[in-house]
């Protein structure tokens, strides 16, 4: 147990590289999260390190807690009524938690899309360029929104119609909309709650592709449903179940190839093999 | 019959007992028919009440509609009577308490939904909110009179008179605000959010104008009911004659329902027709600030669909 503040990423030479996923230094460190719902005890005990400029999935059945965990990555938890959080979320060595922290700059620097493409009901430039305004962003802002729908893999489907208004576009357009007015604020973290549980199976394949370009500027952390999705896209997988007093906490975390073919925990392999969840 | 033949179908083709059902379809559909007229009955009942009421109105007071009854002011004389000045009263009484009561009443809203946290005290003030609604006017009328009229000595003028009503359709204007803010969905707070705004910037930009519609229609909705509204006037001192419009807040004013009660009293029989047309007159103008809300509902909601 580190108990030592001011927490300073350092270095960790020691760490093994397994195959596959190469150990970074920790850019979000979780330390000892739980998650109460009103009396509700969510998840419980939830330690772990997410490595930078790269790809990290969370997968498990429903209900264990993986969003929640997710959510309080950039403290969207504090929206919700009753819900308290308790232990230590470390981004790039400061406790995001503490009473000084204003979420606001936490959710500027760690941005996030949700499960159901959200866009505003705004045209598609104002959706891209509304985020970055608020923000105080002070560049030219027509080619900023250029840029951003450019790396979301939608710029050439909505060129000529950047007036029109974002809700018009499919659903898969209005996810990768969502991702483009993400990467509009210039976040440093990008957090998806189950992006592409509401679309097709080519626009989520767009999604997938879009999520493996971006990966090497961005650390990105995914909530799937779909373990497929986990394998295809990232490089660490991180499984979550529920334990037995029906509390989600996380079993297992290490490269996605060694969780897909030699979890070391019987329950992941249940859950992958398709025995449980 | 059809009872019958369901059975053996039922019994035919799987072989086995129905004893335990009594579908009873004829009967079960007879009493959907039977509910389906009573609902028709009553929507017929208001209808014919509606018809009977305009036709009350329009058979006495058709024929004394004239250019002359909107643009002559009041007068003893029948023949040269008219309620120029209680139209513009009624429409300055009307916007103003629109505006004091939108102001008022969409800040309080926001308070509410958005900032106030849920414990007792403010389940007290929402309780309350929604028992003010429900106050009777005159109360309101009373309340007027103490703090407008002789407290902050404004006299029994216009503005004394907007504020009446003002406070008269706050509550109401209250409570729609607060349905139309809670109405935006939590997707769209939760996307501003993500993005790194502030409780502010998410209000000013999403949570308002989605909510705008749904504001606008309960204000013009409830000044509606301000126009028609008689009592409150009546204490705070709508003047029963007034020979000129209003031009300014602390000037004399009347109302066309005050008009049209100080008609119903006299006792020439022409100034009864000229009532009648002068509600002819008060339906025509809610009818016009009702068209109106529905077309500033339609624009603003076509702007903004989630």
């Amino acid at each position: 147990m580190i108990a030592t503040s001011p927490r300073v990423p350092v270095p960790q030479a020691e760490d093994v590289p397994v195959q596959g996923g190469e150990t970074a230094s920790p850019i979000l460190e979780l330390r000892n999260l739980d998650v109460h719902y009103g009396s509700f005890h969510a998840v419980a005990g939830v330690n772990l390190e997410v490595g930078q400029q790269r790809i990290t999935s969370f997968i498990g059945p429903s209900g264990c807690g993986k969003s929640t965990v997710l959510r309080c990555i950039n403290r969207m938890n504090d929206l919700v009524p009753g819900a308290r959080v308790d232990g230590e979320i470390y981004y790039h060595g400061h406790d995001i938690n503490r009473p000084n922290v204003d979420p606001v700059e936490v959710r500027r620097r760690i941005g996030m899309v949700f499960q159901k493409p959200n866009p505003f009901p705004k045209s598609i430039f104002e959706n891209v360029a509304w985020g970055a305004k608020i923000n105080g962003f002070k560049g030219d802002m027509k080619e900023h929104v250029e840029r951003c729908l450019r790396r979301a893999a939608l710029w050439d489907e909505v060129k000529d119609k950047l007036k029109e208004s974002g809700m018009a576009l499919s659903g898969g357009q209005q996810q990768r909309l969502c991702i483009a007015r993400t990467l509009a604020i210039d976040p440093d973290v990008i957090l998806l709650d189950e992006p592409a549980s509401a679309l097709d199976p080519i626009s989520t394949l767009k999604i997938e592709e879009l999520l493996r370009e971006l990966r090497s500027q961005y650390t990105i952390v995914i909530v799937t449903h779909n373990m497929q999705q986990a394998a295809r896209v990232s490089d660490r997988t991180v499984f979550f179940s529920l334990n037995e007093h029906r509390q989600g906490m996380l079993v297992e975390e290490g490269p996605t190839s060694q969780i897909f073919t030699k979890p070391r925990d019987q329950r992941t392999e249940d859950y992958i093999t398709g025995r449980f969840g | 019959m059809s009872v019958e033949t369901q059975a053996d179908l039922v019994v035919g083709s799987r072989g086995r007992s129905v004893d335990h059902f009594q579908p009873r379809v004829q009967q079960r559909r007879l009493l959907g028919k039977l509910w389906q007229w009573v609902f028709l009955a009553a929507t017929a009942l208001s209808i014919v009440l509606l018809g009977m009421l305009l036709w009350s109105i329009f058979r006495p007071g058709w024929q004394y509609m004239s250019w002359h009854l909107i643009t002559a002011m009041p007068s003893r004389l029948p023949e040269r009577a008219g309620m120029n000045s209680a139209i513009w009263g009624s429409i300055w009484v009307v916007l103003g308490s629109g505006i004091f009561s939108f102001t008022i009443g969409i800040g309080s809203a926001i308070y509410l939904e958005e900032y106030a946290t849920d414990n007792r005290w403010t389940r007290f003030v929402q309780t309350n909110i929604s028992n003010l609604a429900g106050v009777p006017s005159v109360v309101f009328g009373l309340l007027g009179l103490v703090v407008f009229v002789d407290l902050l000595q404004m006299g029994r003028t216009l503005l004394a008179g907007a504020l009446t009503m003002g406070l008269l359709i706050l509550p109401v204007v209250v409570i729609s605000s607060r349905e139309a803010i809670r109405a935006v969905p939590l997707s769209l707070r939760q996307a501003s959010y993500g993005l790194g705004a502030t409780q502010w910037q998410t209000i000013r930009s999403h949570v308002l104008p989605s909510a705008l519609p749904g504001i606008l229609t309960g204000t013009i909705l409830s000044m509606s009911r301000a126009i028609g509204e008689t009592a409150p006037l009546l204490v705070v001192g709508g003047a029963s004659q007034v020979l000129f419009r209003p031009a300014g807040p602390l000037d004399p004013y009347m109302v066309m329902p005050l008009q049209i009660y100080n008609w119903t009293g006299r006792p020439q029989e022409e100034f009864e027709h000229l009532a009648a047309a002068a509600i002819i007159v008060l339906l025509a103008v809610l009818l016009a600030m009702n068209s109106v809300a529905i077309v500033l509902r339609q624009h603003f909601s076509k702007k903004n669909r989630w």
